[in-house]
């Protein structure tokens, strides 16, 4: 493949792989997403290899492995184009039936299509399943058209033409205020502005700069950053290169989990062939703009994750995060200008380059642009990831898409943002997926996972649990994270195991204070926030379990 | 005339406990107090290493440009204006609980102690720990930045984390040093050694004893 030099011959690349795609070819799209490996999509794959081969329709049919389609819950999911026929947990012994009746027959299977279990209505479509219907999928959509090893599927959605806008057409400043203007918050969880995070690295003194993209995602119950990184690995390049010219850094890195092979693949893939295209590398598009990406991988616990441990991991050193009193888009990696977001937020950056700041900052709410993936999982009919604009209320994605409690249960609590989140009530279900107001309840979003809990679950279990995670993921540095973790844990396991005492309650919010005012990072200091959470909504749950205790005792004296 | 301006460049008057004090760009906050000889608390600072940030004794709380925040001095950098309050009813509290949560594993240690007399930790207000140690970490960086032998380093993480020493490069190099025995706030270290000296290279030890 020889090397793309101009915007023109990008565009001549793209028509060339269009006019070789005919819209009309059936493609059986099979989700080979994490979820989806872990049902043995691998069986379902090969059996329609095999079955192709034999009925010798490999020039006629198109067999693609595609990143994750998000409905893990049904997996593994089969999307056969161009009728958009969606068949659910799909097994080997199934394939000869699809390929003969829906491929070569486009009839529809009954069998093997969604079913509503409440209604007992039946969808054909992937469009018309409740999961997908009440989504907006604009950074997820392209995951089921797409196989993640392939450039060329990626190019013929139209990709790389943002790229190719911002840097022959766009100055590094447009570019940042394209940013600055949708107001594209940090989607890994502190909702900081990027386009500021951007120009204040612009900014900085210092010849190299560095982007990073964070890939961690070490928030338990958070699965969407996989989902995207190694299910359209371009997006996420694409906003990496544009990033790193509108701050003028010629050095990026991916820094990615150690615990999943296939996304460190798909990474490697993706970065080879961008780099034999000319999309990465030297004089990238012919602008003169020269960029390299490495992965790194993490060392593998959760406060790697955390912007400034991430960055002494990449120099390195361990992953223990340093004070912050300088921003890490001052002196990040060895001391200099880094700028670090998270995938989502770099999946972003095409979208606003190529429709408009105006265009994505029509959707969401007034401080909260465009959409949010989250990841469902607990107590909740359809695990997976959803993609919503913000603003859509929680209760939409928990009933709409989500399809409610199973077994008949009530809801009880949604926790947000894994173990530096909080949890919400019941009552708080009409409140929008949105950074501040979410902040404001105690639950911040953090990276989007939503755990749902319904009415068997304690909540002070869950407060335990998180600090249980918690005292094993921290780095244990600083003494007032690891030591108010050790006895908050403590006093939260004798509360569970029915060993509370009075004025547990008022200790845990003494430690709180004090691990939240006085710890080094932001792992310290939220580290008490799902048990602050549930101390503000479920208080009276604490003072049941810890009376339990106490009524025998007293009478005793 | 043109060093005298240089110099004035650089100098930085930050006001600590209502006291103006000069200081330099680039010095931290500790530094600045320590030079007007205003006391702030600390354990796991030591001047011939690297500022370090974990133990959080040494927590003021600072005023810059209207904005009130806890930060540890022995890290925040010095800037034009700044206010330092190194005590508070916020400063104290977090001091006294930290001190409570070291006292929990080194409750004999007499720099814990008199610290805790002058914050009104309580030494038994939690269960007492198994292991002594504080991990202020000033053996293992000693060790790494002075002698650059790293002979004990961390292990594990979160409630984990420990010292240990390494005994292929400690059975070398400890015997004729020990510099680091004395920076030990609670004598963690020496048990630590004598346990990895009989476990992993007795012959060496007896030797040693022998000969003296």
């Amino acid at each position: 493949m020889p090397r793309i030099n101009s915007a023109s011959e990008l565009e001549k690349l793209r028509k060339g792989i269009l006019s070789v795609r005919d819209p009309d070819k059936p493609c059986i799209a099979i989700c080979a997403g994490m979820g989806c490996l872990g049902l043995s999509n691998g069986r379902v794959i090969s059996a329609f290899e095999e079955e192709v081969d034999k009925k010798d329709l490999k020039a006629k049919v198109e067999i693609r492995a595609t990143g994750c389609h998000g409905y893990c819950e049904k997996g593994p999911v089969v999307v056969i184009y161009p009728e958009e026929i969606c068949y659910v947990e799909v097994t080997p012994k199934d394939i000869p039936e699809i390929v003969s009746q829906t491929v070569l027959g486009k009839k529809v299977i009954d069998h093997l299509i969604y079913t509503n279990p409440d209604t007992g209505e039946k969808s054909a479509h992937l469009s018309e399943i409740p999961f997908y219907k009440n989504q907006m999928r604009q950074i997820f959509g392209n995951n089921t058209k797409i196989d993640p090893r392939s450039i060329d599927d990626y190019l013929a959605v139209g990709g790389y033409s943002a790229l190719s806008k911002s840097l022959l057409e766009m100055s590094p400043e447009e570019v940042i205020d394209e940013v600055k203007k949708a107001n594209l918050r940090g989607r890994g969880g502190g909702g900081f502005p990027a386009g500021r995070k951007w120009d204040t690295a612009r900014n900085a003194p210092g010849k190299e700069k560095y982007v990073i993209v964070n890939a961690h995602e070490g928030e338990s119950g958070a699965y969407m950053d996989r989902a995207i990184l190694s299910g359209n690995p371009h997006s996420v390049l694409e906003g990496l290169i544009i990033g790193a010219y509108a701050i003028g850094s010629h050095q990026g890195f991916i820094y990615a989990r150690h615990d999943a092979p296939q996304l460190k693949k798909n990474i490697d893939i993706a970065l080879a062939k961008a780099g034999e295209y000319g999309l990465l590398g030297e004089n990238i598009l012919g602008s003169g703009f020269d960029f390299h990406v490495e992965v790194h991988l993490d060392i593998g616990i959760f406060v790697s994750g955390e912007s400034s441990a991430l960055m002494r991991s990449i120099e390195g050193n361990t992953p223990e995060p340093r004070p912050k009193y300088i921003h890490t888009s001052v002196k990040g990696i060895w001391k200099k200008p880094s700028v670090l977001n998270n995938v989502e937020t770099w999946a972003n950056v095409p979208l606003i380059i190529n429709k408009g700041a105006e265009w994505y900052a029509s959707t969401g709410t007034a401080r909260s642009k465009g959409t949010k993936l989250v990841s469902l999982s607990g107590n909740i009919i359809n695990t997976g990831v959803a993609e919503v604009p913000f603003g859509t209320t929680i209760r939409e994605i928990v009933y709409g898409i989500g399809g409610g409690i199973p077994k008949g249960k009530k809801l009880k609590a949604i926790h947000f943002g894994g173990p530096m989140g909080g949890s919400i009530p019941e009552s708080l279900l009409d409140k929008p997926l949105d950074f501040d107001e979410l902040a404001k309840l105690g639950a911040s979003i953090g990276a989007g996972s939503m755990l749902v809990l319904d009415e068997d679950t304690s909540m002070v279990d869950v407060a335990r649990y998180f600090l249980d995670f918690l005292s094993n993921e921290s780095c244990g540095k600083c003494v007032p994270c690891r030591e108010g973790i050790r006895q908050m844990l403590k006093i939260l396991t004798n509360i569970c195991d029915g060993k509370g005492r009075e004025g547990d309650i008022e200790l845990l919010e003494e430690i709180s204070d004090v691990t939240g005012a006085a710890s080094l990072c932001a792992l310290g200091k939220t580290a008490a926030d799902p048990l602050l959470s549930t101390l503000r909504y479920f208080r009276d749950e604490y003072e049941t379990s810890i009376a339990k205790v106490i009524s025998p005792a007293e009478k005793r004296e | 005339m043109i060093m005298g301006k240089q110099k004035k460049m650089s100098e930085i008057i930050v006001q600590i406990d209502g006291k103006e004090v000069k200081a330099a760009e680039g010095m931290t906050i500790l530094e600045a107090a320590q030079k007007a000889d205003i006391f702030i608390p600390t354990l796991c600072y030591h001047e011939k290493l690297e500022p370090y940030g974990a133990c959080r004794m040494c927590t003021v709380e600072v005023e810059v440009r209207g904005w009130t925040n806890l930060v540890a001095a022995c890290l925040y950098p010095v800037e034009q204006d700044l206010i330092v309050r190194t005590r508070s009813e916020k400063v104290d509290k977090i001091r006294k609980l930290i001190l409570e949560f070291l006292l929990a594993h080194a409750p004999c240690s007499p720099q814990l102690q008199d610290l805790a007399q002058e914050y009104g930790a309580d030494k038994d207000r939690f269960e007492k720990e198994s292991s002594f140690c504080i991990v202020c970490g000033l053996c293992v960086r000693y060790c790494a930045e002075v002698k650059k032998k790293n002979a004990v380093g961390f292990v594990d993480c979160g409630a984990r984390r420990e010292i240990s020493f390494i005994p292929e490069i400690a059975s070398k190099e400890c015997n004729s040093c020990k510099e680091c025995f004395a920076l030990c706030p609670t004598s963690y270290l020496q048990a630590a050694f004598v346990l990895t000296e009989s476990l992993a290279f007795p012959a060496e030890s007896s030797q040693t004893a022998l000969k003296k």
